[in-house]
């Protein structure tokens, strides 16, 4: 007898695609031993008997998804997710990471909460749970974090999420010392004082409506200032849930030139328009806001022409009670995680292994796990894996999803793209679109 | 109709139905016993989530003069922070068996939020900056009464309306703009840039910042409050220059044509926007806007929650 439980599974039937093969992919079936893809074989032909089998008939097996923009709101905030739950909506998702947004309470800026924040993960054994970093302690904007202190608890992405840095020197300071820590700063970009009391995006519709504006050009001067500090320092820059048209231009310049700077767009920025704020419902308040069609359709390019690096989802919950409050109220965010795959696929128009660079591995790329993650479907690589159906269309119904709130703004849509089974570490976590733990 | 939130929603002819209830309700209110039954035994209460003595008392005497009974819910927004939301408000007071909500909120949009939780009409007594409608409809009631023109869909036709001021902070001025279109009238926005809504463009309104340029040539100035926090916002220099540039002062009084009404939605900044006292002026019906915010309010009410037939008014 082994020493130790030997843990197998198959999986049979499917289209294999990841950054190696082409749009089209091939048809293979896997055998994995221990977390590892041990064997791929020609579909059909004889595998080693296994633990269980999944079925991947008609189906796409692609590398599990990375979210690089996850709120999980523990600590702090567990009345509207937790690590667990958050988890689950990511396993069901076809997420096998989710970067977890440091804003909680306290802010992930010591070993000792990234260290719970992970553990939590693990706990959960969802998905793996990589815990973000805080540029600044507590997310105040005075003083820089211990970086080289947190990167010893694995933490390579830094950000203030929910805040932008707003102190220019501070800014300057955080990218000098990390220029060679090989560490990102993950900035979002929003001058408050642009911003103050705004609800939505300023334009013709926030005009009509009343509700105070938030303008581009608050979002579109903080990516030009960190694009011109990284020129000058060295440093690394991601820049997070990109809104608008000229911030498109802004990085693809920024790219022309070399430098080293990513961004990543949230699906509910290439879905969804300021005009759906005509219903007065807070589910479609979101930092920064909902914009214009014409920046849609620059989003949209700019994932297409690869200026936009990842699809992330700013997955952010609330209780319902926090959202059932006036627009200036009501916190800004909303579900991402068990939605993404489908508006990323159904909704943009472009090939299924670019939507799959897009969500798996690039993103892994810039968090720093493209040794676990994102890697392609082949022998010996850790079997983080999801199970696709790009074809099959569902309903979104806000009262079946797996997050402790309901606050996705699509309830009711029907979309199209669905997933089917995720696997983390060779086990699968989702079988026939249900969380196995 | 069952719920008043917003001109838009009311459209031309609901405005018009609104005007010819109004002649009757200022019928009503001329007589010794100003009171009729039309909503006996129907709960109007008044949710003012930010103050306005003014409005909230238009509002009750409207209803007492049909004969409902009034509540009042007088809320600090801070005492509602404390844990209880928007929606369990509206669902603890709806649960006393109201039949109206009478609305005013700092906030844009909160009267269409509470009607997604009651089953009561929704009266939008004033939203953040975006709506108030009865307000627009006691202008416009004003207006063509004044003008002897009968309750019709082009009552305001030909007619020239500046609105001058703080457009952009305006509740007034939104829906006000949206009802004097509606009934044909031309509108002018006189603001600086900084006070003037985004987009401005997509608004049916001639815009200048040149008071004396349209002063003389307009059937009716509209003057906004200027609010003096606006100072704190770097949005004017400073409420002289404010007043320099778009205060109604004697020198310009002077130019307004005979027959120019000059308006005000109340309460008045005097020295800032009002540096002439109203009295001087000729045709200032200032005060009959508030008289007849009554009547119209009362021809509201009686549209939201009473007999299709307004003779059961009578």
């Amino acid at each position: 007898m082994n020493a130790r439980a030997v843990n197998t599974l198959n999986i049979v039937g499917g289209r294999i695609v990841d950054s190696t093969t082409d749009a089209n992919g091939r048809l293979a079936d896997l055998h994995i031993v221990d977390g590892r893809i041990a064997l791929i074989v020609e579909t059909g032909e004889a595998l080693p008997p296994a633990d269980s089998v999944l079925d991947a008939s008609n189906a796409v097996v692609s590398p599990g998804f990375v979210d690089l923009h996850t709120h999980l709101r523990e600590p702090g905030r567990e009345e509207s997710e937790t690590i667990e739950t958050g988890s689950r909506a990511a396993a069901l998702g076809g997420f096998t990471a989710v970067v977890a947004m440091p804003n909680t309470d306290p802010a992930q800026d010591s070993r000792a909460v990234v260290e719970f924040v992970r553990e939590q993960g693990r706990r959960a054994g969802l998905c793996e749970v990589v815990p973000s970093g805080c540029i600044t302690v507590g997310r105040a904007g005075e003083q820089l974090v211990s970086y080289a202190e947190l990167m010893k608890s694995g933490v390579t992405l830094f950000t203030d999420d929910g805040n932008g840095v707003q102190d220019p020197l501070l800014m300057r300071r955080a990218f000098e010392y990390s220029s060679d820590l090989g560490i990102t700063m993950a900035q979002h970009c929003e001058v408050s004082r642009l911003t103050t009391g705004a609800v939505m995006h300023e334009g013709s519709c926030c005009s009509h409506l009343g509700l105070p504006g938030w303008p581009a050009i608050a979002e579109e001067l903080m990516v030009h200032r960190d694009i011109e500090l990284v020129r000058i320092t060295g440093g690394r820059l991601h820049v997070l849930h990109v809104s608008t048209a000229r911030s498109v231009e802004l990085i693809r310049a920024a790219k022309a030139d070399g430098l080293p700077v990513t961004a990543e767009v949230t699906p509910h920025h290439f879905t969804l328009d300021d005009e759906s704020l005509r219903s007065f419902d807070p589910v479609f308040k979101v930092n920064p806001p909902l914009r214009t069609m014409a920046d849609i359709e620059a989003l949209k390019a700019g994932l297409r022409d690869g200026t936009i690096d990842a699809i992330a989802t700013d997955h952010a919950p609330h209780a319902d009670h926090l959202k059932e409050q006036p627009l200036d109220a009501a916190p800004p965010g909303m579900l991402g995680l068990e939605t993404a795959f489908a508006l990323a696929v159904g909704e943009l128009g472009m090939d299924l292994r670019s939507v799959l660079a897009c969500l798996s591995w690039n993103p892994a790329r810039i968090a720093g796990i493209d040794d676990r993650h994102g890697r392609p479907v082949a022998v010996g690589e850790p079997a983080n894996l999801a199970v696709l159906d790009p074809g099959v269309t569902w309903t979104v119904d806000r009262n079946r999803l797996a997050s402790k709130s309901r606050n996705t703004p699509y309830q009711g849509r029907s979309v199209t793209g669905r997933v089917r089974h995720t696997v983390l570490n060779g086990r699968a976590v989702v079988i026939d679109h249900v969380a196995q733990r | 109709m069952k719920h008043l939130r917003g001109i838009p929603e009311l459209g031309v002819d609901g405005i018009v139905r609104i005007l010819n209830l109004a002649d009757h309700m200022v019928e009503v209110n001329r007589r010794p016993v100003p009171k009729v039954p039309a909503l006996v035994g129907r709960t109007v209460v008044s949710l003012f989530f930010e103050d306005s003595t003014r409005t909230r008392i238009s509002f009750e005497t409207a209803a007492k003069r049909l004969s409902a009974d009034t509540m009042t819910f007088s809320v600090s927004t801070s005492s509602v922070n404390k844990g209880e939301s928007l929606r369990d408000t509206i669902e603890t007071v709806g649960a006393m068996g109201v039949a109206a909500f009478v609305v005013r909120h700092k906030t844009s949009g909160v009267p269409w939020q509470v009607s997604q939780w009651t089953d009561a009409s929704v009266i939008n007594a004033g939203d953040g900056w975006h709506q108030h409608p009865t307000q627009a409809l006691l202008d416009c009631h004003t207006i063509r009464t004044e003008l002897g023109r009968p309750a019709a869909v082009d009552c305001l036709a030909g007619l020239r309306i500046a609105i001058v001021g703080d457009v952009r902070h305006s509740r007034v001025a939104r829906s006000d703009i949206q009802a004097f279109t509606a009934l044909g009238a031309r509108v002018v926005v006189v603001a600086p840039r900084t006070l003037l809504p985004p987009e401005v463009h997509t608004w049916p309104v001639e815009v200048t910042s040149d008071l004396d340029s349209v002063i003389a040539d307009v059937d009716v100035l509209y003057m906004l409050r200027m609010q003096r926090e606006r100072m704190n916002e770097a949005l004017v220099p400073d409420l002289g220059e404010y007043s320099n540039r778009f205060g109604l002062d004697r020198a310009r009084s002077a130019r307004l044509r005979d027959e120019c009404l000059v308006m005000h939605p109340g309460p008045m900044n005097r020295g800032v926007e009002m540096v002439v006292d109203p009295a001087e002026l000729r045709r200032s019906v200032i005060t009959r806007q508030v008289s007849n915010g009554v009547a119209v309010r009362m021809a509201v009410l009686f549209d939201v929650l009473g007999d299709s037939n307004p003779e059961v008014a009578s």
